[in-house]
């Protein structure tokens, strides 16, 4: 048998269901693997010491106890949360965020907190306070961000599966660059309880995992109204695996950004993938759509207009040190909003933004009229080298231009790898997106994809 | 254009300390970004209403009634902080004693 951390959410199960291995034999490998490498690869900035303790209390329950790792950006009540800025340097949460007390009411167990760009502001985790987190994949190479911690404790089996959040790219970009799958939901599926706040009209928690089908498990018992988060949705929360393994027989798909200047390689590799659709009885055909570079200044207004509120809270009087302690990134990016929200500017700047969101809205609308599922290259290459974000101010934006129309507008999409670099053992992703609500169809050609393809690492080896 | 003068008084509103050094840093920074932005301009949005959240929630209330579960007592409450007098938070000072 493989070794136990590197089985998927769905082999776990089942293996401790029927008794092949014991938790405490679970733990022990993947605690191995995190003593082994988590020095280097900077993936965990605080571990559960409790964390078998709590997993063998859990075994009855849906989720029997396996470790998951948690972005360090949602509050744990008693244990450390720092969003990887110094100022939380000292912050022990006195209370549950929404997603991490619904995982450990299914029987999850966090086994530890992940590293980010500092405040989620990034897609390198180069930026958190704490130090850059390596690409398991290619210690040469970040793992993108700002959910890279997550995305690398999956590819480096730190984990059973992983929670992120995103705001435009960061659950989605990193799992690219890691060659694992991201599912951000529909905005206002899972609730934001509990997370620090960075954009609040598009952060959306999920499930970072080793495949489709763990991640659309753990979407199950993530996604709901939630009482303490009023942008959370009552429209009723479905099944998202009901219809894994479903013929993809009618079902349109729309390829986007085939024109886009800096696409050609991420094209060209995807160019080679169509035919899996097709063979599975999908119709695809190529569609022109709003370009996506609009979209990086749409959601640089947004996003830094949202921070500068949100981030306003942190003053030092409650938790947290005094805001002097804000790293150069979050002191531009708050300093930016105030700016563009202030009085003469709003309408100059956060009014068009929003004018130009509603076309990035309609345009994908008008797209879905035509196609069921929309898809593209989730980054426009192969994760970066390290050392890469000190040369660019706009890094980020750019590494998640093509995430960023459908998260402007809530959509959901799902990450899959869907190229391998034989050379640079790097990933390319593909990211599928449906109308709003409509996780499980993405859920559905995103799984056929995987499973009909070998970039999977972990479906390969089985 | 963004001076450094400009970047000092959005320093103030944001509650951010900032050095010399970072107002010039910050003032580049800002006209180089506000550059990109307003390549939106090249954009026909005559007519369009903007977007400030895609759910359609409109004014979500809830029964005004109290929740001791999201309560937290005086010492929870106080748990993450040194600054504190007689179980109280300490604030910095924002009214001075002046000459009449």
């Amino acid at each position: 048998m493989s070794k136990l951390n590197t089985l998927t959410l769905q082999q776990t199960l089942t293996g401790l269901k029927q008794k092949e291995f014991s938790l405490a034999e679970l733990y022990q490998a993947t605690l191995e693997a995190i003593d082994e490498k988590n020095k280097e690869l900077n993936i965990y900035l605080t571990l559960n010491n409790e964390a078998l303790k709590k997993a063998e209390k859990s075994s009855n329950l849906p989720l029997m106890g396996v470790p998951i790792a948690v972005k360090d950006n949602f509050c744990t009540q008693d244990l450390r949360t720092t969003a990887s800025s110094k100022i939380l340097n000292e912050f022990v949460p006195q209370f549950e965020s929404t997603v991490t007390k619904k995982l450990l009411e299914a029987g999850g167990v966090i086994l530890g907190k992940t590293n980010l760009d500092a405040w989620a502001h990034g897609s390198s985790t180069e930026t958190s306070d704490y130090g850059r987190t390596l690409n398991p994949r290619n210690t040469d190479h970040l793992p993108g961000g700002s959910s890279g911690g997550s995305a690398a404790a999956v590819a480096a089996d730190f984990c059973t599966i992983a929670i992120g959040s995103e705001t435009a790219g960061s659950l989605r970009q990193p799992a690219a660059w890691c060659g694992a799958v991201a599912l951000k939901p529909t905005y206002g599926r899972v609730s934001r309880y509990g997370v620090a706040a960075m954009a609040s009209s598009t952060d959306s928690p999920g499930p970072i995992a080793k495949t489709v089908e763990d991640a659309a498990i753990m979407l199950n018992f993530l996604a709901g109204f939630d009482s303490n988060d009023a942008t959370t949705s009552s429209q009723p929360v479905p099944d998202f695996t009901a219809q894994l393994g479903k013929s993809l027989k009618g079902i349109k798909i729309g390829v986007l950004y085939q024109d886009i200047a800096g696409l050609e390689m991420v094209n060209e590799q995807l160019e080679k993938q169509l035919s899996v659709f097709k063979d599975l009885g999908a119709i695809v055909g190529k569609t022109p759509a709003l370009n996506p570079r609009y979209a990086i200044s749409v959601y640089t207004v947004v996003q830094r207009g949202e921070v500068s509120s949100n981030l306003a809270r942190y003053d030092g009087i409650r938790y947290g040190s005094n805001r002097s302690h804000f790293g150069a990134e979050a002191k531009r990016r708050q300093m930016l909003g105030t700016y563009t929200l202030s009085t003469g500017y709003a309408g100059k700047y956060y009014e068009l933004a929003q004018r130009i969101r509603t076309l990035f809205i309609e345009d994908l609308n008008h797209l879905f009229e035509k196609y069921d599922v929309l898809i593209a290259p989730t980054s426009p290459g192969f994760a970066k080298k390290i050392g890469v974000t000190k040369r660019a101010a706009m890094f980020g934006e750019l590494e998640d231009m093509l995430l960023e129309p459908s998260s402007l507008a809530g959509l959901p999409g799902i990450n899959v790898p869907y190229y391998r670099d034989p050379e640079t053992n790097l990933f390319l992703g593909l990211n599928f997106i449906t109308p709003m609500w409509q996780e499980a169809l993405a859920v559905q050609v995103a799984d056929a994809f995987e499973k009909n393809t070998n970039w999977n690492t972990w479906r390969s080896k089985s | 254009m963004v001076t450094p003068d400009d970047v000092a008084y959005i320093a103030k509103l944001a509650n951010i300390p900032v050095s010399d050094e970072e107002k010039q840093q910050f003032a580049q920074a800002f006209a180089e970004t506000l550059t990109v932005i307003e390549e939106l301009r090249e954009l026909d949005n005559d007519g369009i209403l903007p977007t400030h959240q895609v759910t359609g929630l409109k004014n979500v209330w809830r029964e005004d009634v109290i929740d001791k579960e999201k309560m937290f007592s005086q010492q929870e409450a106080l748990a993450n902080t040194d600054k504190t007098y007689q179980g109280f938070f300490v604030v910095s000072r924002v009214l001075e004693e002046k000459d009449v």
